[in-house]
Formats: structure tokens, C-alpha cells, sequence
């Protein structure tokens, strides 16, 4: 029973992770707390499952489409709203209140399309067989969304730490001008950041979209505070922290669905986060920004 | 006939006009906050806590409606004086993020205790006791009272913390002193506007106390602009008439509702009621004139 729930606890988990680094990336990099990133979500499953309905596109196909589609449109946000900001050097609420509007703008174009309703992916997507270990039974959706997000979060990772790109990035997330004074393209690998982090949550939004199966406007709104959660715990800006952070939450979750009650689910989620915040703001592993005189 | 005009009107809209005032009420309750330089979405969350509490009052108890408004305003100002001292030594993002949980908590504890707020049902058939002087005569004594306080020593404060918080604190000022003033100042003002809608709709719900009404109250105040106490009620105004006069747009209307806000943050960073550019406006006219 628990180790079946630690299974679920885990696909959730990487979902939530994925989707949290894309949000924890950008705020590290650009800065910025992105409140669209959720509609970007959004957005880029509703593209998945134009693309496999219209285009009779397989899964992988799917995922690239909602990674391209997504991806662009961070690009387009950044390009539009962010970057001006940027150049006027507004102070950090800002950004993050036009990301508000760029959300609203989203979720209502959505809504106005193709309507409030719940839509699906066609059921034969994915593979509906199971495996089963010693009595714990995974589905094949479980197990590609465990593959692939882990996959995804170790690439990320990696190109993070040992290539020349992720280490231009990190410098940008030290101090912006600093690394501009050092000749790093800052503008330019601030468009990289905006299409990569959105990229990722368009395909944590098929990911979710094939897990719930269903699909909705509003569904990037209740992932969105999810992901503050997420970021939060693990410490804003830390990599490291979206990972075990969206793994813990999806834990949290799964288990107070399974020992305490359905209704709690979210209440358990957000009593832990406000817990947090008021004994280690931080997070797990985040640094506080703070001015010391 | 004028007087018929005026009443056919009034049937209509008279919610609407009364929806006004209250949301110049929480815009006014979160600019409060942001003089101070404090970004909290709690707002929305003190508005339900001043609406369970005074429509509880009324409805279970019978309590007369000014006992049931005071309480309205005394409950949220206690819990924005419980939960202040350690969450306002957050700032920046930290401190708006940790609202926005706060916001969630309360949401879904009002959720979840069906038994004194009917859940997820929400309350129903609140006695309507709220009059358009009530409203009226709210607005009036909150803008007196900020306004006054905007020229005093506490608004000077208020705007020293805003600058430079570091700076206002070696100055002398009691930075964690004024700032709990802001907030549970704010939580009150939202919890006056809670009470007071909860006797004008007749019907109250979770649901309608959560990020997006946090959202759209701060959306209130920064798109009217948070350099004048006009802002928030330009801002207000505008935000509650917008969705009636895009009805047109049907299905639509909220992108449009988006795209204003957006626009509003890129091209007039100040809001709409930008003091300096009205009156370099008024300079322009009266040179020509």
C-alpha cells in the first residue's frame, strides 16, 4: 500500500518538478517571479492535443510540439513585455505583475477558443499497459513520466554545470552586469532562458494533461501555485531545490489524499509552505537576497 | 421623469455603483500596504475573514449591522496582528509569496469547515443591510483618514520605509512598528469592504476570495496608480465598469482585461492617475490657452 502511494507520489512529483524548474530557472536567471508560466503550461498542451488530433502526430511528436509551441511563446512574452522592463530597469513586482496579465490574456484567449470544458488526448496516446513488481502495479504513463522527466531535470543539470553556456547562465544569475562586463551575451541568453524554461513547462502540461486526462483553461492556475509552492520550499532561483522540492510536494499530496482526506489535499500543501516562509524563508536550499546595509 | 429615469437606473445597476465603493475600498486597503513598500496579497483573504465574520454575526445571531461591521474590521486586523510579527520580516517577493500561501490557507479553511460557513456552499441568504450611504459614507472616512495620515508624521514614515527600509531604520523610525500599522490598518479597510458586499449580495463563497481576487484588487491599485490616493479609486472604478462595457466582446472580454493591465505596467508605469503627468498635462493646456 505505501510503496504503491510512494509510486504515485513520484510520478506526480516529477511532474510538479519539471514545471517548477522551468519557473525557479527563470527567476533565477532573469530575475523575475513569471505568474504566466502556468498559462504557458496551459497553452502548450492545448497545442499537444491540436497537434495529435489535427496532425494525427504520435506522443514524441506531441511532446516536441508542445515544447516548440510553449517555447515560443516564453520567447514572445520576453521579447514583448519582459525585455522592455528590463531596459527600464523596473523595480522586480513589476515584471511579475505584467506576467499577471500576460496569464489572464492566456487562460481567457484559451477559454474564449475552445471553451471552459474539459477536452482529452485521444485514449490510444498512450500505452495503457501496466507492469507490475511484486505487487505494486505502474503504468506505462507513469514510467515514461518518471523516465522522461528525469531525463529532462539531468540534462538540464548537466548543461548547467558543465558546459560553457550553463556557466555563463550562472554567472547572469550572480550579477547580470558583472557577467555583461565580462562580454557574456546577457540579452541574448536571457531569450534562451525564457524559451527553454517555457518549453519545459509545455511538456509538463502534456505530462499532467495525460495524467489527469483532461485538459482545461484554467489548469495552469491551480499548477502555478503549485509551483510557488515548489520553488519556495526548495529555495527560489536553486535547481537542486525545484527537484526535491516538486518531489516532496507531489509525496505530501499523495499522502494526505491517502491517510487524511481528499478535501486536505491542497490545505496540507499550503499550511507547508506558509510554515516554511515563516521558519526558513529561504527554502531548503535557497540563499536569501537580502541588502546588508 | 427624470426622477423615473434615475429609479429604473438605480434597479439596475445599483449593485454594480455599490461594487464601485467597495473596491475602492481594497484598492485603498492594499495601497496602504504599498506606501509602506510592502507587496502583500493577503487582501483578499482579510476581505473574507471581515465577510464571514460580520455575515455570521447577522445571520446566526441577528446582531445590528454597525456591531456586525465593527467585528468585520476588528477580526481581520487581529489576524493581520497575529500573523504579522513574523511574516512582515519578509520583503520583496518572499513577502508577497508568503500572503499569497496565507491567502490559500484561509480559502481553503473556509472550505473545509462546512460547518460554521457552509463550505463550499458558501453562506446564504445574508440579510441585504447594506445602504448606498453606508458605502458612501465608508469611502469618505477611509479616504479622510488616509489622507490625513498621508501629511503626518506616520505618512512620512510610511514613505522613508518605502524609499529604503535600511536607511529609514538607522534614521531612527520603527520600521517593524509602522509596517505592522500598514498592514493591520489594510486588513481592516479590506475587512469594512468584505462586510460590507457580504450584505449587499446576499450570497458569499470561498471561492470568491482567492488569487484572482487578489490579483484584482492589486491589479486595482497599481493600474490607477499607488502615487495618490486617487489612483486606487481611479483604478478601482475603472477595473469594476471595464468588464460591463466589454460585454460586447462576450467570451473575449477578459483577454482585453489582460491586455490593459499589460499595457498599462509597459507605457504608463505610474498608472493611470500619474499626479506629474497630469499636471505637465495642465501646464500644456494652460500655456496654450
Amino acid at each position: 500500500m505505501l510503496a504503491q502511494q510512494l509510486v504515485n507520489a513520484l510520478s506526480l512529483g516529477c511532474v510538479y518538478a519539471l514545471f517548477a524548474l522551468g519557473f525557479t530557472l527563470i527567476f533565477g536567471v532573469l530575475g523575475v517571479i513569471n505568474l504566466s508560466h502556468g498559462a504557458v503550461f496551459m497553452v502548450g498542451a492545448y497545442a499537444a492535443e491540436q497537434a495529435v488530433s489535427h496532425l494525427g502526430l504520435p506522443l514524441w511528436g506531441a511532446l516536441i510540439v508542445a515544447f516548440a509551441f510553449s517555447g515560443v511563446l516564453g520567447l514572445v512574452i520576453d521579447l514583448l513585455v519582459l525585455r522592455p522592463l528590463r531596459a527600464r530597469n523596473a523595480p522586480h513586482l513589476i515584471p511579475m505583475i505584467a506576467t499577471i496579465g500576460v496569464g489572464i490574456i492566456l487562460t481567457n484567449a484559451i477559454q474564449g477558443i475552445f471553451g471552459a470544458q474539459n477536452i482529452r488526448f485521444p485514449e490510444q496516446l498512450v500505452s495503457n499497459r501496466t507492469i507490475s513488481v511484486e505487487g505494486i502495479d505502474v503504468t506505462a504513463l507513469e514510467l515514461g513520466i518518471i523516465l522522461l522527466s528525469f531525463m529532462l531535470m539531468a540534462l538540464l543539470l548537466l548543461a548547467l554545470k558543465k558546459t560553457q553556456l550553463g556557466r555563463a547562465l550562472r554567472a547572469i544569475a550572480e550579477s547580470p552586469r558583472a557577467a555583461y562586463l565580462l562580454g557574456i551575451n546577457v540579452e541574448g541568453l536571457f531569450y534562451l532562458t525564457s524559451f527553454v524554461a517555457a518549453g519545459l513547462g509545455g511538456i509538463a502540461g502534456v505530462l499532467i494533461g495525460l495524467y489527469s486526462n483532461a485538459l482545461f483553461p484554467l489548469m495552469g492556475k491551480s499548477m502555478l501555485e503549485k509551483g510557488i509552492a515548489v520553488i519556495i520550499l526548495g529555495g527560489m532561483g536553486d535547481m537542486r531545490g525545484a527537484l526535491i522540492g516538486g518531489l516532496f510536494l507531489g509525496l505530501a499530496e499523495v499522502l494526505s489524499v491517502a491517510y487524511v482526506g481528499s478535501s486536505m489535499r491542497d490545505a496540507v500543501a499550503f499550511g507547508l509552505l506558509f510554515l516554511i516562509l515563516l521558519i526558513r524563508p529561504r527554502g531548503l536550499f535557497g540563499t536569501l537576497m537580502e541588502r546588508k546595509v | 421623469m427624470t426622477v423615473a429615469w434615475f429609479g429604473t437606473f438605480w434597479d439596475v445597476y445599483s449593485n454594480l455603483v455599490l461594487s464601485v465603493g467597495t473596491n475602492a475600498l481594497l484598492a485603498l486597503s492594499i495601497w496602504l500596504t504599498l506606501a509602506c513598500g510592502m507587496l502583500s496579497i493577503a487582501n483578499a483573504a482579510f476581505m473574507a475573514i471581515g465577510a464571514y465574520a460580520s455575515a455570521l454575526l447577522t445571520l446566526n445571531f441577528g446582531w445590528p449591522f454597525p456591531v456586525a461591521l465593527a467585528a468585520g474590521m476588528a477580526a481581520p486586523a487581529l489576524m493581520a496582528f497575529l500573523i504579522g510579527r513574523p511574516t512582515l520580516r519578509l520583503s520583496g517577493v518572499y513577502l508577497a509569496m508568503a500572503t499569497l500561501a496565507f491567502g490559500e490557507v484561509v480559502r481553503i479553511v473556509l472550505l473545509n469547515t462546512d460547518r460554521v460557513t457552509g463550505g463550499a456552499l458558501g453562506l446564504n441568504g445574508i440579510p441585504q443591510l447594506t445602504r448606498w450611504w453606508h458605502v458612501a459614507l465608508a469611502l469618505a472616512v477611509t479616504l479622510a483618514v488616509l489622507w490625513r495620515m498621508r501629511r503626518s508624521r506616520i505618512g512620512r514614515a510610511f514613505e522613508a520605509i518605502k524609499e529604503d527600509e535600511t536607511a529609514a531604520g538607522l534614521m531612527g523610525i520603527d520600521v517593524a512598528g509602522y509596517k505592522m500599522l500598514a498592514f493591520v490598518l489594510g486588513a481592516a479597510i479590506a475587512g469594512l469592504a468584505g462586510a460590507l458586499n457580504a450584505h449587499l449580495t446576499f450570497f458569499i463563497g470561498p471561492g470568491e476570495y482567492g488569487f484572482d481576487r487578489a490579483v484584482e484588487i492589486l491589479t486595482m491599485a497599481i493600474l490607477g496608480g499607488i502615487g495618490s490616493l486617487t489612483g486606487p479609486v481611479v483604478g478601482a472604478v475603472i477595473l469594476t465598469l471595464l468588464p460591463e462595457l466589454l460585454r460586447a466582446l462576450q467570451n473575449f472580454r477578459l483577454v482585453f482585461n489582460g491586455l490593459i493591465l499589460v499595457l498599462i505596467v509597459l507605457f504608463l508605469p505610474r498608472g493611470i492617475w500619474d499626479t506629474e503627468r497630469l499636471r505637465r498635462w495642465a501646464g500644456i493646456v494652460r500655456r496654450q490657452a
